[in-house]
């Protein structure tokens, strides 16, 4: 076991990725993630690798975009509207098939909104956000050393299905500090990038080409129809969710992500005192979505789920598409930076239910 | 005898802002008359300005950027910050931003800490990645003397490892400090450490034993009725 070590979420980003392999990082600075570069500008260079703070977050995406198509390990991280900034080279980068990670600690929006901690970009990173039928992993950790694991997994998955996968907490999980360990991961096996990376011809008559460019309505039909197989694999097996307090009959089962989560535990248990028998879903991936865990939970969650979220509901519209419509699905949420107290989601719960018991 | 004005430096992430938050409700607790100043410049969440509320209550002074400049990453140190040199009725407690760049925030009352003694506190986790070593630590106050144009005069051993805290964490953070102390020939004032833990720390501790408790605590550990 490595020794633990006290992080900021936003620093443990930075040794995650540079523990996974991660060869280059583009970044620019927006509260609250700011430490993610400063930390890496620390590190790599010491290290013999490529730090650089881009002149914009266009410029960092499409460095990334730049490194992927050469085939090594490249991460880039920001806020919200600098995520916002960075979605057409998203979109390029999954047109073209090339593996990367893109940080993003979310703050409160719309537009320049606040720094403060929020979840509003659920829609952004779940239905697209750039333009195009694309699809983005999303990781939604709720601890500083989940985030450390799902950054090394992040890695290999963009490597696998070569897409873009986004690693995504609320600006709470970039900047609070907790204990972290580095684990001895075992080396999986992994496609070679020998047969697509732009690496130099070596003796081959055969250019690699980094490419989204389609001009054939015919040819891009077909790429398109290639990219929609490889999301239905990425559904079938890369789904990750947690069920809390899950088991025998139920009142009501929330559903949460990120460090939300962690307050929907407590109330869970506050409400156990009151004899209130409440669940958690909790997606780990935001897509794929986990369906599957409603099904375990459907018939026997008496008065439905409710959705707690620092966000104005984005997430209702994907529980309803998992529930169809066999039980209520309600909601409850704070958003521009507020967060809500276990009481406030205890009290929602019981209003839902009809009071304590 | 301890100077009137304390000021709390330390690599970032060392726990200055709980530190300089616990000291000034001691300094109140001895029934001084208390005036806390956030000078920290450099993090967005978690800064001594949250708890403004409970200080104030308490009776003591908060001088502090007002939510307004603070939510707008501003850098804004208020005007009323120099009264804390002026009006020497005050026992202060300076909570400074993580290393040298949140150092720099001290540079502009140089002239007043010339007239003044002053103690500078210099916070170490030895859990925190980059302040883990002896090396580590002396790099970064030598950063935060050069910037802050001050000298540390005490060290602090903070080492703790959050929730996940075993008194042998403090214990080899002690160790390292130690050999700190011996090579810059600044002693360990005090050793922090949990309500819980105390108990289990050695009587013959080099430095004075600081009991804490916590302020900056994430949502979920704090309304647990």
């Amino acid at each position: 076991m490595a020794e633990k070590v006290l992080m900021k979420g936003n620093e443990a980003i930075g040794e995650a990725a540079i523990q996974a392999g991660c060869q280059c990082f583009f970044g620019y600075p927006i509260t609250p993630q700011t430490e993610v570069a400063a930390y890496m500008s620390r590190r790599m260079p010491k290290i013999g690798r490529v730090f650089l703070q881009a002149e914009s977050e266009v410029a960092a995406i499409n460095m990334v975009y730049g490194a992927a198509g050469s085939g090594v390990r490249v991460m880039t991280s920001s806020s919200s509207p600098g995520v916002s900034l960075k979605q057409e080279g998203i979109s390029y980068i999954a047109g073209a098939e090339l593996p990367c990670v893109i940080i993003n600690i979310v703050r409160g929006g719309p537009g320049l909104g606040g720094i403060q901690p929020a979840q509003s970009d659920y829609f952004q990173a779940t239905k697209g956000g750039g333009h195009g039928d694309y699809r983005l992993v999303v990781y939604a950790p709720s601890s500083v050393q989940e985030m450390v694991d799902l950054i090394q997994d992040a890695f290999d998955v963009a490597d696998i299905y070569r897409n873009p996968v986004m690693v995504m907490g609320d600006g709470m999980l970039g900047q609070m500090m907790e204990p972290v360990e580095f684990k001895e991961r075992e080396a999986k096996q992994l496609p070679s990038k020998a047969d697509w990376a732009a690496t130099g011809l070596h003796g081959r008559k055969e250019h690699h080409v980094i490419n989204s460019l389609f001009l054939q309505p015919e040819e891009l039909e077909k790429h398109n129809e290639k990219l929609q197989k490889k999301y239905a694999e990425i559904e079938k097996n890369e789904v990750k969710y947690e069920m809390y307090n899950c088991d025998g009959d139920l009142d009501i089962v929330l559903v949460s992500y990120g460090t939300v989560s962690r307050i929907c535990k407590n109330v869970i248990k506050m409400l156990a005192k009151e004899g209130l028998k409440v669940g958690l879903i909790r997606p780990i991936t935001l897509w794929p979505f986990p369906k599957k865990a409603f099904e375990e939970v459907v018939d026997r969650t008496k008065y439905g789920f409710l959705s707690v979220e620092l966000s104005c509901g984005q997430m209702v519209e994907d529980i309803e598409l998992s529930v169809k419509g066999r039980k209520p699905v309600n909601f409850f949420g704070r958003s521009g930076g507020m967060v809500p107290s276990p009481t406030e989601i205890a009290n929602k719960v019981k209003e839902i239910a009809g009071g304590a018991r | 005898m301890d100077s009137r004005i304390r000021v709390f430096t330390g690599h970032f992430g060392s726990g200055k802002t709980e530190i300089a938050i616990n000291y000034a409700l001691k300094l109140k607790n001895e029934g001084k008359k208390v005036a806390i100043a956030d000078l920290d410049i450099v993090n967005p969440y978690f800064c001594t300005r949250d708890e403004t509320k409970m200080l104030e209550e308490k009776g003591i002074r908060v001088i502090a950027t007002s939510k307004d400049f603070a939510n707008a990453e501003l850098g804004v140190i208020p005007a009323e910050t120099l009264s804390i040199f002026n009006d020497k009725s005050y026992d202060v407690v300076l909570d400074v931003g993580g290393d040298d760049q949140g150092a720099v925030a001290l540079g502009q009352y140089n002239r007043y800490f010339k007239e003044e003694d002053y103690d500078m506190y210099f916070v170490i986790n030895t859990s925190r990645p980059f302040t883990n070593s002896v090396e580590g630590i002396l790099e970064y106050i030598k950063d935060i003397e050069a910037a802050s144009r001050l000298k540390v005069k005490y060290l602090i051993n903070n080492t703790n490892l959050s929730y996940e805290t075993h008194i042998n964490h403090i214990l080899k953070g002690q160790d390292i400090i130690k050999e700190v102390s011996k090579l810059t020939k600044i002693p360990i004032k005090y050793v922090i450490v949990m309500e819980e833990l105390i108990d289990k720390l050695p009587k013959e501790i080099e430095g004075e034993v600081f009991p804490i408790k916590l302020y900056m605590l994430p949502p979920w550990r704090r309304d647990m009725v």
